[in-house]
């Protein structure tokens, strides 16, 4: 097989994944703020932020010092220890589920480079084979953050928002995890490698198989990142800020690259599942492509942000149990009935 | 229509046209039916291109509405009453004023304070002359009285300043003589903004 060319991971290359994915992946969490601004402003015909820096590029830096600076207010009768522990666990579910994801090919750091030259950089932090159960867990395990976060603060909209933290969350679990599995039974795997790798022969991306399964996994994914047509934990108009109103400074700002990061986990796992992963495409190479399917994914969340409104939540729940569940089990039916014919 | 029927107070009674709103699918196989056209109905990719559109037309085709208004300002309308200017004579420089005190007179919040003597040559000339910008309320009864048009309401509507008397004293307000030639003239009530062509637009109902 092809597994025996490669050459061995060591712990060095692995060090380096997770340093690389950590670093780009904060990074770009913080620069998807600035984006999103620039993209939203875009579609409204304004301009965005503008002043610091070229085009604004630097306003990132700006809101950093803002946020790092602000007065960290616990409110009196909050639960301190669980208050000051919930934004953590969103920030660290969404970056640990980064670790079995597969951002980037494989690559040799060149042998000019002293100290790290030669060092073999897999794909993957951690290829483990239920790589797709672990970043669909871990990103189900960053409910806790909205949840306890809310449920500490003793304030109403906080309490509001972990409870529809905890309806949303729960119930487009189901929806993800059943619309990925038809892919699952047709690559017969749950690794991210496999899926990269199982399709790379007729060339033809996932999504001709299973475009219902792409659409549901889409819709499901925003509704677990928080994206707009289903942004009820927090939405400003019905219950202030749902379980980020009483947090500032820093502690707020750590929701936001939890945010962000899954933002960029569920545009990873679609690219990867769904639409041909980081294999090249024609002359463009892989590492171009998957970064293109990414930018891609993550401009679709900030388009639909532009043009669609809110849902309420009644019609959140009745999209997810009435529409989209039976369509997911009757999508599995039919792939597992075509596979056996 | 008469006027009778004009009068008619009774609502409820007349013949109103109803809007269309039985729709509601009152089976649960019409329900059905209704969540089908709707999800397959192009109408939420409509609203992605709307979206996508004033993107497009906002970077490549220069129709971005932010004005950054430090850097660039709209032009602004002549009957704006803003901080006061002091004209001259377009002829002699000498400036307008003719020191009859009706400025002074009809000032409603007291605010105009001037002085005046006889020159040397037996003109009158206008020794103090200060508007109390802190008083003022920009009524523009002023600029209205006066029979010279010597003092009209200018453009000037940043008035931020450390002090008020910054904008206050007469030679402030006064046209300075290298730029006589600028100097314009108050347009009339019911004078129309200068952009004011750009500024008719379609009722935008082709959305």
């Amino acid at each position: 097989m092809e597994a025996t060319m490669l050459p061995e991971v060591t712990a060095g290359g692995v060090i380096i994944k997770a340093v690389l994915i950590l670093a780009v992946i904060s990074a770009i969490a913080g620069f998807g703020t600035y984006i999103e601004r620039k993209v939203l402003a875009f579609m409204q015909r304004r301009l965005g932020p503008q002043h610091v820096g070229p085009y604004g590029l630097l306003q990132i830096i700006a809101d950093g010092i803002k946020l790092f600076t602000k007065e960290d207010i616990i409110p009196q009768h909050a639960n301190k220890l669980v208050f000051a522990v919930a934004p953590a666990i969103t920030a660290a579910t969404a970056f640990i589920a980064l670790a079995a994801v597969p951002v980037f090919p494989d690559f040799t750091i060149p042998e000019w480079i002293p100290v790290l030259g030669g060092i073999f950089v897999p794909s993957i932090a951690s290829d483990v084979n239920v790589g797709i159960l672990f970043v669909l867990g871990m990103m189900a395990a960053g409910l806790y953050g909205p949840l306890l976060a809310g449920m500490a603060q003793a304030n109403k909209w906080g309490i509001l928002g972990s409870a529809r933290t905890a309806i949303q969350f729960l119930s487009y679990e189901v929806v993800t995890g059943l619309s990925i599995l038809a892919p699952i039974m047709m690559v017969g795997s749950l690794s991210f490698v496999d899926f990269n790798d199982g399709y790379n022969d007729n060339g033809l991306w996932l999504i001709v198989y299973q475009p219902v399964a792409f659409v549901l996994f889409l819709i499901a994914g925003y509704a677990e990142t928080n994206r707009t047509p289903f942004d009820l934990l927090e939405h400003e108009a019905e219950i202030i800020s749902g379980y980020v109103t009483e947090y500032s400074g820093m502690r707020w700002g750590m929701f936001f690259i939890g945010e962000y990061a899954n933002m960029i986990t569920i545009g990873v796992i679609a690219s990867v599942v769904f639409l041909g992963g980081y294999n090249d495409f024609w002359i463009i190479p892989g590492w171009l492509m998957i970064i293109g399917k990414i930018a891609f994914m993550f401009f679709l969340m900030l388009w639909v942000r532009a043009s669609w409104p809110h849902v309420r939540p009644d019609q959140l729940m009745w999209l997810c149990w009435k529409v989209l569940m039976p369509v997911a089990v009757i999508n599995v039916v039919i792939t597992g009935i075509v596979m056996m014919v | 229509m008469g006027l009778e029927q004009f009068k008619d107070r009774r609502v409820g009674t007349q013949n109103y046209k109803k809007l269309d709103l039985d729709h509601a699918p009152n089976c649960g196989w019409c329900q059905f039916k209704q969540v089908v056209s709707r999800t397959f109905k192009p109408e939420l990719f409509v609203g992605l291109w709307v979206t996508f559109r004033e993107m497009i037309n906002a970077l490549f085709r220069g129709q971005m509405h932010t004005t950054q208004y430090p850097l660039e300002k709209l032009p602004i309308s002549p009957r704006y009453r803003a901080i006061h200017d002091m004209l001259r004579l377009l002829e002699s420089g000498h400036y307008r004023c003719i020191g009859c005190g009706l400025c002074e007179k009809i000032c409603i919040s007291n605010c105009i304070a001037m002085e005046t003597r006889y020159d040397e040559n037996q003109r009158k000339e206008v020794s103090e002359y200060t508007i109390n910008f802190g008083r003022c309320i920009f009524c523009g009864y002023c600029a209205e009285v006066c029979p010279e048009l010597a003092i009209v309401h200018g453009q000037r509507y940043e008035t931020a300043s450390e002090q008020r008397a910054s904008f206050s004293l007469f030679e402030d307000m006064l046209t300075p003589i290298d730029k006589l030639n600028l100097q314009k003239e108050y347009d009339g009530f019911g004078a129309v903004s200068p952009n004011a062509d750009e500024n008719i637009k379609k009722t935008p109902l082709a959305y």
